[in-house]
């Protein structure tokens, strides 16, 4: 009982209870914008989440996570502008775009290591970008307006404020479950190994690479989802969400929030999306110091906020 | 046929470009092994301090060399103040810092010249059209990026290949600790190197701003592409960042040009329109992911040890 009780599981009890508390306030105080910019937050937690179990236990480093956003966002928008609104369709179909790309650029970066991995997710988010800017029948470069929100029959009413952030936030904890489920399976375990000890797995008998691609899909297949959340949110989606400065965001997310620890992903969004909307009200220029903040944190922040909490525990 | 020399002659222009931005990015990886995302924005500072200083001067060959100086104080003030600090650390801290730098030079420079792009006029000299081969015209300015990129280039080779700075600096690539232990200040020639890399970057930014506006973010499109070259030529070797980077830039150049006509003879032709420009601006990252399934280090891997 007494591991529990540390600083690492206060403050993510505490950013849970707000997060499923949230409606009430803005309910009783009537600030809708909260409730707007936190199912963003929670989307982009999602996101972020999906990134870290690829990039902080399985030690696959993607620069081009944002295209899942982009992938799951457009398949979304795309069914809507041809006219099939059911959400029964448009979501599996979103997963299911999201995990065929995932399939095919994982089978072939994974062949590649460190910066030349880095760099070759890069090369396919870019990829997808300029496919989705040419897009020219589904608004091109100006994206793709979505008119109405995708429609679950009645079971749920995503443009109901609460309703769609309640639903955003039982995404976001599922998939947070199902990574830690994942991170704790021997499967898990195996991808874990090969983070560490690539050669010693594969000469233990794990077929390294079929590992890693299984984790890369499933990474992939969760921010398709985050990616049909956000274009439900904003009612729109254009190749913006795909830009290699948004990976970078989810990047920050995590590394920002701890790398390899379960709900850091979730404070880092929480943390870099409340910066950024808290630092563009004080002023239009933001980045002048959000930038040298993250420099800060990499200079002198190791670890992240998790790794920063992990150490106040130690005492 | 005239077009066709023409284009070959902007490809050849945006390559060797392309290279001074890539020498810069793999001579810093070879040798510092340092992910600097924050290229791209010595590159545009290159730009600005360019547009800055000759609209000052009124004299566009002195604004030029005043603007180069300022990029390499700056890569040096860059490198001294935060990004030595980066060294011998993960890769990726090296990407979340730059991007924060990213970020902060954007901002910076919206601060400052405001969120307008600025123009460099060039001196009447270099507008003239020249006579390249019988009957085709080529404008002089380009004729000179091609020139003085041709010249850094050979330079760049002599200094690494033949004078004691150049040892040093292969020696570092290979083994940063022996080069230490045998006395010689390597803080030193990294912070040159940082600082020969930034001036490359603000070289190609300001003989780019010319041809295209000085903007906010000019730097970042063209810094994937340099990235690209890079990792097609195999990361820290100048030799493959030449020959990627003209290849590069020569694929991109001719894919714009001419990928619409070819997918108009086998494509109807609305359906060309819609796709030639999605898949001419996707040629080069094909190309990337071709190499790097093939062959994972590169086509001209720098150290094989």
């Amino acid at each position: 009982m007494k591991d529990l009780l540390n600083a690492r599981n206060a403050v993510a009890a505490l950013i849970t209870a707000g997060l499923i508390l949230l409606p009430l306030y803005t309910s009783i105080s009537g600030n809708t914008f909260a409730l707007t910019l936190f199912t963003r937050i929670v989307i982009f937690a999602l996101a972020a989440s999906s990134l870290n179990l690829i990039m902080g236990y399985g030690g696959m480093m993607s620069f081009g996570h944002a295209a899942y956003l982009g992938i799951g966002g457009y398949a979304v928008g795309i069914l809507a502008a041809e006219g099939i609104g059911s959400g029964f369709v448009q979501w599996p179909v979103a997963l299911a775009a999201s995990a065929l790309f995932a399939l095919v650029i994982g089978a072939l970066s994974l062949r590649t290591r460190g910066v030349y991995f880095i760099m070759i997710t890069l090369a396919f988010a870019q990829m997808a970008y300029y496919v989705a800017s040419g897009l020219s029948r589904y608004g091109g470069d100006d994206g793709l307006t979505i008119y109405k929100r995708s429609d679950f029959a009645g079971l749920i009413n995503l443009s109901n404020r609460v309703q769609f952030y309640y639903l955003c936030l039982a995404c976001l904890f599922g998939g947070l479950y199902l990574i830690w489920r994942i991170v704790n399976s021997r499967f898990g375990m195996v991808v874990q190994g090969q983070r560490s000890n690539e050669a010693r797995m594969q000469a233990i008998g794990f077929p390294a690479t079929r590992y890693r691609l299984a984790c890369f899909v499933i990474a992939g297949t969760m921010c398709g989802l985050a990616g049909a959340l956000l274009a439900n949110n904003t009612d729109f989606v254009s190749p913006a969400v795909m830009y290699w400065t948004r990976s970078g965001d989810l990047m920050v997310m995590v590394i920002l929030g701890g790398m390899g620890s379960l709900f850091g992903p979730v404070i880092g969004a929480v943390v870099y999306l409340m910066l950024e909307e808290f630092l563009s009200q004080v002023t239009e220029y933001w980045a002048l110091i959000m930038g040298p903040l993250l420099l800060m944190i990499v200079l002198f922040g190791r670890g992240g906020i998790d790794g920063l909490l992990g150490r106040f525990s130690r005492g | 046929m005239l077009l066709v020399v023409e284009q070959f002659l902007n490809g050849l222009q945006f390559g060797l470009l392309l290279f001074l931005l890539a020498a810069g990015l793999t001579l810093v990886f070879g040798i510092m092994d340092f992910v600097n995302l924050a290229h791209g924005s010595l590159y545009m500072m290159g730009a600005y301090f360019a547009a800055t200083f000759v609209a000052w001067t009124g004299n566009f060959i002195f604004g030029i060399v005043l603007a180069l100086g300022a990029t390499l104080l700056l890569g040096i003030v860059l490198e001294f103040l935060a990004l030595r600090h980066l060294y011998g650390r993960d890769h990726l801290d090296h990407v979340l810092a730059t991007f924060g730098l990213i970020l902060f030079f954007n901002d910076a420079v919206r601060l400052i010249w405001g969120p307008a792009g600025l123009a460099l006029p060039l001196p009447a000299w270099l507008t003239v059209p020249v006579q390249v081969i019988p009957g085709v015209f080529y404008p002089a300015y380009r004729l000179a990026i091609i020139a003085v990129a041709l010249a850094v280039a050979l330079l760049l080779y002599i200094v690494v290949m033949r004078t004691r700075l150049g040892m040093l600096i292969r020696a570092g690539a290979s083994n940063r600790e022996m080069i230490g232990a045998l006395g010689i200040n390597i803080k030193l020639l990294y912070t040159l190197v940082f600082g020969l890399g930034a001036a490359l970057a603000g070289l190609a930014g300001l003989m780019q701003a010319p041809i295209l506006t000085v903007q906010i973010g000019m730097g970042e499109n063209i810094l994937i592409l340099a990235f690209v070259i890079i990792v097609i030529g195999g990361i820290g070797s100048i030799r493959g960042a030449f020959l990627a980077a003209i290849f590069v830039g020569l694929i991109d150049t001719l894919g714009r040009a001419f990928l619409p006509d070819l997918l108009r003879k086998i494509l109807s032709s609305a359906a060309a329109s819609t796709a030639a420009p999605a898949l001419s601006s996707m040629l080069i990252y094909m190309l990337m992911a071709i190499v790097l399934v093939l062959r994972p280090e590169g086509l001209f891997p720098a150290n094989r040890r």
